[in-house]
């Protein structure tokens, strides 16, 4: 199976939230909201992510940090900012050590609104990004064909 | 269920805070605030069995050197450092000095209004020996022979 | 000579969901030194109140922190209602009393979550969460917020709670509460579980009070110290016993906080039987001017808010002094000795709240 598009996996970063939206989007892998159910899965390890979920607003000392995350993902890859501080700055925007929304680091494809962003949100803008992820994989493959042997002819198999 | 706060002056705060020490009072928290071209610092502490709390504040002037607390409370010292990082308020003798780099933010004493902070004259180290915490000398003092 | 080296811990970390950054410095495999620092979620919200008046930064106030953030929002308004000498309709306090204990619940059973995460065993987080849910969707069927209420106001709050709502937050509780019986079995006596948690990171009473530490933690060391007992809200005319623990280690503040659930259920109960009839708000005049020490009992220990007007619309500073940064020092003092492989699980014992600590 060389269909990454099924299982693409998801990594969290939260810049500088206030949390509401990190226990929203953990809420969103745990039983009740489950978007585990399209094939995500959460990892701790940007080299392995497939969709970057950032949440809360980028000062200068995480800058770095995001921006790090971000070139350490291999291509294809879809950011997706939830909340609103994510998005702009939010509720924060006029204080000192706040830049503004993540897409002043990185580019941003899919803003989710909220503050706290609510789950349904979360899961709508989640699929939304798999969806996109699908389009830049399909892209990426007619430009540089992948070749299926290499993948499983690796270690273990 | 006391909740009062007593101006003191800064020579007597040591005074006091050792009478609190001696009667078992905890160190609740430790603040700064800017008003009318003077520090307030509060020093404030709790008697978890009567409930009392009690703060101590000191008016003093931009410029003045306020003695560490951190030998009779040994937290102290994240309080003091967020107060000399946040206000430029100089402390000495602090037990543990993070040398500004507790708040790891590039703003300098973001709280003080902007027109003060060219006034705020940076004493030279007053970190007492071995107050700076081993990890931010660096790796690299660390001996050859005991890397390999 | 043992090899020394420094390795920095966080800030993205697979077991926390939020940035801490430590740096710690290690004798192979031992730390013997801990160095923390802020900065990766410091927004400067305490900057804003040159920027907000004192009624819009109760909004403000409320984010220092999205877990506990009713707490704080309580703690705000009552600082000002303590200079301006407001004094809250009985019914208000009655539902910020229930407020803030729906929020312990909710907070309580993220960090059991959290902790059943640390040390591996997945069922028993997605178990914990989703109990939480049912107390979340309390939160929402009476606030229309699920984790940032915003029901607060200097003065009183902004919603009521009807009598159905009350009926099906009370029908919640009987879940809840017959649902955390197996799980409370399970973290207290549970093999595996107990391999992780007894006799790691352990605090005396001495050392955690002198270190100035509070809630859970503090309580699970032996110090008799909840805000609660301060009687504000409505807590003056509820049945609120300290919950202790003496051994203070890892498995004891598993044990304070589990029965802190129990403890809050009751305490629900308490005060939808006494709530009484009346108004929820007062209209509020004029401007701050003078300054207030207010402490209030959050999840992770004891919040201090300090307001100072100057009898202007915006108020001259804001500080509050959230549990975690109390809790620091004893942080640091329970890594050190401790092996490396226990320092993620010994960060999450503390209920650590980063976006509190570095506000």
């Amino acid at each position: 199976m060389a269909d990454i598009t099924r299982s693409p996996w998801l990594l969290h970063y939260d810049a500088s939230s206030c949390n509401g939206c990190d226990i929203e989007v953990l809420a969103c892998l745990t039983p009740v909201f489950d978007v585990e159910r399209f094939g995500i899965v959460n990892t701790g390890d940007p080299m392995q992510a497939d969709i970057f979920l950032i949440t809360g607003a980028v000062n200068a000392q995480n800058a770095p940090v995001v921006k790090q995350i971000y070139d350490q993902m291999s291509d294809p890859k879809v950011v997706v900012a939830v909340g609103v501080c994510a998005c702009t700055g939010g509720v924060f925007k006029e204080a000192y050590n706040v830049m503004g929304g993540a897409d002043k680091v990185i580019p941003v494809d899919i803003y989710v609104p909220g503050c706290a962003a609510r789950p349904q949100s979360i899961i709508d803008g989640v699929v939304a990004a798999v969806g996109l992820f699908k389009e830049r994989y399909m892209q990426l493959k007619n430009k540089q064909p992948l070749s299926v042997g290499h993948l499983e002819g690796g270690e273990g198999s | 269920m006391k909740n009062e706060i007593i101006v003191i002056e800064l020579a007597d705060l040591l005074e006091n805070v050792l009478v609190l020490k001696t009667k078992g009072w905890r160190l609740s928290q430790i603040c700064a605030a800017f008003r009318d071209g003077h520090y307030e610092l509060s020093y404030s502490f709790a008697d978890d069995e009567t409930l009392d709390y009690e703060t101590l504040r000191i008016n003093c002037p931009i410029n003045s050197v306020v003695p560490s607390i951190s030998e009779f409370y040994s937290a102290a010292d994240f309080y003091e450092n967020e107060m000399k990082e946040l206000f430029g308020v100089e402390v000495k003798m602090m037990k543990r000095d993070y040398h500004r780099r507790l708040y790891r933010i590039k703003a300098e004493m973001p709280f003080l209004p902007e027109e003060e902070r060219a006034k705020v004259v940076r004493q030279p180290d007053t970190a007492i020996p071995g107050a700076i915490p081993e990890a931010m000398k660096g790796v690299s003092e660390v001996p050859k022979e005991d890397t390999e | 000579m043992a090899k020394r080296s420094v390795v920095p811990f966080g800030p993205q970390h697979p077991v926390l969901p939020e940035p801490i950054h430590l740096d710690l410095v290690l004798e192979d495999e031992t730390v013997i030194d801990v160095v923390p620092s802020i900065g990766f979620v410091h927004r400067g919200l305490e900057s804003l109140v040159k920027t907000k008046d004192y009624n819009e930064f109760e909004y403000v106030a409320e984010r220092v922190c999205g877990i506990c953030s009713f707490g704080h929002g309580n703690g705000y308004a009552e600082a000002v209602e303590k200079i301006m000498g407001i004094e809250v309709p009985r019914r208000a306090k009655y539902l910020r009393t229930i407020w803030l204990e729906m929020n312990r619940i909710h907070s309580h059973l993220l960090w059991c979550g959290l902790m059943a995460d640390a040390f591996g065993f997945e069922n028993l987080f997605y178990q914990c969460w989703r109990i939480r849910e049912k107390i979340l969707d309390m939160a929402e069927l009476t606030t229309g917020g699920r984790v940032i209420y915003s029901t607060n106001m200097v003065g009183g709050v902004r919603r009521d709670i009807t009598p159905e709502m009350g009926r099906a937050i009370l029908s919640t509780l009987d879940f809840i509460e017959k649902e955390l019986v197996p799980i409370r079995r399970t973290f207290l006596s549970d093999y595996s579980v107990q391999e992780r948690t007894r006799g790691v990171g352990v605090l005396t009473k001495e050392q955690a009070h002198d270190l100035g530490c509070c809630g859970p933690f503090a309580r699970a060391s032996g110090i008799n110290c909840d805000m609660r007992l301060l009687g504000y809200d409505a807590y003056g005319e509820l049945e609120v016993e300290p919950i202790t623990a003496t051994e203070g280690d890892n498995y004891a503040r598993c044990k304070v906080r589990l029965d802190e659930l129990f403890q809050s259920i009751s305490l629900l109960r308490q005060a939808l039987e006494k709530i009484p009839e009346g108004d929820i708000s007062v209209p509020v005049k004029g401007n701050p001017d003078g300054d207030a020490f207010v402490r209030l009992e959050q999840p992770r220990g004891e919040a201090v808010y300090y307001v100072e007007g100057v009898g202007d619309k915006f108020i001259n500073r804001f500080r509050v002094r959230t549990p975690t940064f109390a809790n620091l020092a004893g942080l640091c003092e329970t890594i050190k000795g401790a092996k490396y492989a226990d320092v993620p699980l010994l960060i999450v014992t503390i209920d650590p709240c980063i976006s509190c600590t570095e506000r």
